[in-house]
């Protein structure tokens, strides 16, 4: 990977604790324009608290952010909110909307009004029919619902998703296809991607880079190639081992 | 069956004047409860306070919180100048827009608590200001438990806005009361029919629109509303209609004899060409504030009432240097004008049965003294606070083995059925002959007298006319056609009306 393009996002020194409970302890990382990055790590290892920085959905103690060179602490909070795509596992669809008036929130706030046809783009994205545009979220399967939350994270055009365990509560199924979906989208689209996950099979399989987080510290940041050629350390192999094993065996099932 | 269909087909004027109290209570309850449902969404310590402010409220009895807000405004009126209202429209809706606050206010922050916390990351998550998540998330998501509440909230305001009736305000209440009173059991089912079908015609109409926003149907919703809103605007309407004239309130307290001379005077006035309404059901220190401060503007009051609650007198001068003196207190005071005795006193007297005087000889108060303790007396509700009753305690060494409390109306009946021994009578009511009791003798005047007087309030308009007017009543009233006339009304059969027995009572005074 050449890192010549200016950094997308970029971390310095970042802080934050909960009470007595250090969440991210001083993390310093730069994430180049059009990188899929997965951040992997245990739950409570500081990886969704290190995610929300980013949109200021969790505020620093110490140290900064940049989205495209400016400190998102001296940007209008809104404004970085609808620059950013954001997807989160419980999914968080007003379910006093429809689905077009989900979708079009974020331009609606804004002040745009979303056209029929750019509402039926972004749901054929999410390979979701038209017909469903009109419907209200309790009518909809889980995946569906979660291609609904990523057509909503797309439409005011970001060029950073950013995504929050967004298929944790998916069945395995409809996990792979939207998985592969969002992986395909993020080429089409040109976006830079940081998604957060414990699931380390997800990570490598999707992500160019993966970093893994223990204690609120980053102790990998590899390829997936490289993981896989036993690098990264032990906590990072320690996550490996369990996909690995089980392909393996399945591996022997077959034979 | 058909009485009480009669009774509530008269009820018009107490279910439009209900309807605009309840509603307006309501609204300034949801007013009030809104924003600090906000606030405390936003800071649990104000959740918390508000919460717990609301529950203190409510666990005020709705009629002492209703009686409260009368010295309340009084005290206001430093602040706010003369005109503030303490009686009547103003204080009922003060009082019931506060009780209407904690089912609000439960409900809505309650609904804001439990709102799913993904839904409330999103909203963040998108870019809402503040404003835009509780306009576009939190206000709609609330809105089927925040109407919930209101529900809630209007059942119990149309229920508890029968009371308003006892602080002067024109409502459902007013035939229960008086139904209470005479045991009339007519009007006091009718009142409670029509303040119960009301709460359930609200209810119904609240429920609909409640299911309209919890189901997104925006008709059902708007339509509920709508009819709500056309109710309230007609009760609005027929209530205010017609007031361009200026009415003269009379005012009477809570028994039958008071409701009748309110009437006599009433009919006077109204052959004069005056408009009347009445206050009825006013308890008696509230009544002769009423009058004081013209939130009412003709009252009948009595002479030793006065003597002893208002002016704390203990001594018992005669009935004129009584009259004399009362009538400087009241002029220099309030300003309130004296007209006159109306002829009769009704003093308040211990009863015994027939057959108790006869059984144990019992003439005065001072051989009931002996007898006290191994007796139970029975007084109304204000009786064993008042003054008088402890200078005659005290006059006379009385210690009752138990005192017990009755409505008026019931305490007759307590003597009868022997659940009382001695009860505090009034002299001129009709049940003493009608029951046969033995009022006792009271040899060292601890009793002051209590001739009934007329008062007319400092502000009232037109006090030269209304004087004439009511001067032909100054005198013409003996105690013997007022006792059959409270009898009329009293009596278990052959019940007259408050009306007709006024009719009857003025033709004997020769009106």
């Amino acid at each position: 990977m050449i890192d010549t393009e200016p950094a997308t996002l970029e971390f310095f020194e970042v802080r934050k604790s909960y009470g007595p409970t250090e969440a991210v302890r001083g993390v310093s990382l730069a994430i180049p324009k059009g990188q899929f990055v997965a951040l992997v790590g245990a739950s409570g290892s500081g990886k969704s608290t290190l995610l929300k920085t980013v949109n200021r959905l969790v505020d620093l103690d110490g140290g900064s952010v940049l989205f495209e060179g400016a400190n998102v602490a001296g940007l209008p909070l809104p404004a970085l909110r609808r620059r950013v795509g954001y997807v989160f596992q419980s999914i968080g669809l007003f379910p006093h909307m429809t689905v077009a008036e989900n979708i079009a929130i974020g331009p609606r706030l804004a002040g745009e009004k979303l056209s029929q046809d750019r509402v039926a783009e972004l749901l054929e994205l999410v390979e979701l029919e038209e017909g469903m545009a009109q419907r209200k979220p309790d009518a909809l399967s889980g995946g569906q619902r979660q291609r609904v939350g990523v057509a909503r994270a797309l439409a005011g055009q970001p060029r950073l998703l950013l995504m929050d365990e967004p298929f944790g509560a998916l069945d395995p199924v409809t996990r792979d296809a939207l998985g592969e979906r969002v992986r395909k989208l993020h080429g089409e689209l040109d976006l830079t991607t940081v998604m957060v996950t414990h699931d380390m099979t997800e990570a490598l399989l999707l992500a160019d880079r993966v970093l893994v987080m223990e204690a609120g510290v980053i102790v990998a940041d590899e390829t997936p190639h490289a993981l896989l050629e036993g690098r990264g350390g032990a906590t990072a192999q320690g996550l490996v081992a369990v996909p690995r094993a089980q392909a393996e065996r399945l591996a022997e099932l077959a034979r | 069956m058909s009485d009480i269909w009669q009774a509530m087909l008269g009820l018009g004027d107490q279910l439009a004047a209900h309807v605009v109290l309840s509603a307006a209570a309501i609204a300034l309850g949801v007013t009030l409860a809104l924003p600090v449902a906000i606030w405390a969404s936003r800071s649990p310590a104000v959740a918390r306070i508000a919460l717990s402010f609301a529950s203190l409220v409510q666990t005020i009895p709705a009629l002492a919180l209703l009686a409260l807000f009368f010295p309340i405004l009084l005290s206001l009126r430093s602040v706010f100048g003369e005109g503030l209202p303490t009686l009547g429209f103003l204080p009922a809706l003060l009082a019931l827009a506060l009780y209407a606050l904690l089912p609000i206010l439960r409900n809505a922050i309650t609904a804001q608590a439990n709102l799913d916390p993904g839904v409330i990351e999103a909203a963040h998550g998108v870019g809402m200001s503040n404003w835009q998540r509780l306009r576009l998330v939190e206000a709609p998501l609330s809105a089927p438990y925040i109407m919930a509440g209101i529900r809630t909230a209007a059942v119990w305001t149309i229920g508890a806005a029968t009371l308003a009736t006892t602080i002067g305000q024109k409502s459902l209440g007013d035939p229960i009361f008086a139904g209470l009173q005479t045991q009339n059991w007519v009007l006091v089912l009718a009142g409670c029919i029509a303040s119960a079908g009301l709460a359930l015609v609200a209810d119904a109409l609240l429920g609909t629109i409640e299911k309209g926003l919890a189901t997104r149907r925006r008709s059902l919703s708007l339509g509920g509303l709508v009819v709500v809103a056309l109710g309230v605007l007609a009760a609005l309407a027929s209530q205010f209609g017609d007031s361009d004239e200026r009415r003269i309130v009379i005012g009477a307290k809570t028994f039958s004899e008071q409701y009748i001379l309110a009437r006599l005077i009433g009919q006077q006035l109204e052959g004069a060409g005056y408009a009347v309404e009445y206050r009825d059901g006013l308890g008696s220190a509230v009544a002769h504030r009423a009058v004081a401060t013209g939130a009412i503007d003709i009252l009948v009051d009595y002479t030793g009432t006065i003597w002893t609650n208002q002016m704390k007198r203990s001594d018992t001068p005669d009935r004129n240097a009584m009259l004399a003196a009362i009538t400087e207190w009241e002029a220099q005071t309030s300003g309130t004008k004296v007209l006159g005795r109306l002829g009769f006193e009704n003093a308040y007297g211990l009863a015994v049965s027939g057959e108790t005087a006869a059984r144990t000889g019992v003439e005065t108060i001072a051989d009931l003294a002996s007898l006290a303790p191994r007796m139970t007396i029975g007084g109304d509700p204000e009786f064993f606070e008042r003054p008088e009753w402890i200078a005659v305690r005290d006059a006379y060494g009385l210690r009752f083995r138990e005192q017990r409390n009755f409505a008026p109306t019931f305490m007759y009946n307590a003597l009868q059925s022997g659940e009382a021994d001695v009860i505090s009578a009034y002299t001129s009511d009709g049940r003493i002959a009608a029951d046969g009791l033995a009022i006792l003798e009271d040899p060292r005047g601890a009793f002051p007298n209590y001739h009934a007087i007329v008062l007319l309030a400092p502000d009232i308009a037109d006090p030269a006319g209304v004087s004439a007017a009511l001067r032909p009543l100054i005198g013409a009233i003996d105690v013997e056609a007022m006792r059959e006339a409270n009898l009329s009304v009293d009596r278990e059969i052959d019940k007259l009306s408050f009306e007709e027995a006024a009719r009857r009572l003025g033709e004997r005074a020769g009106l």
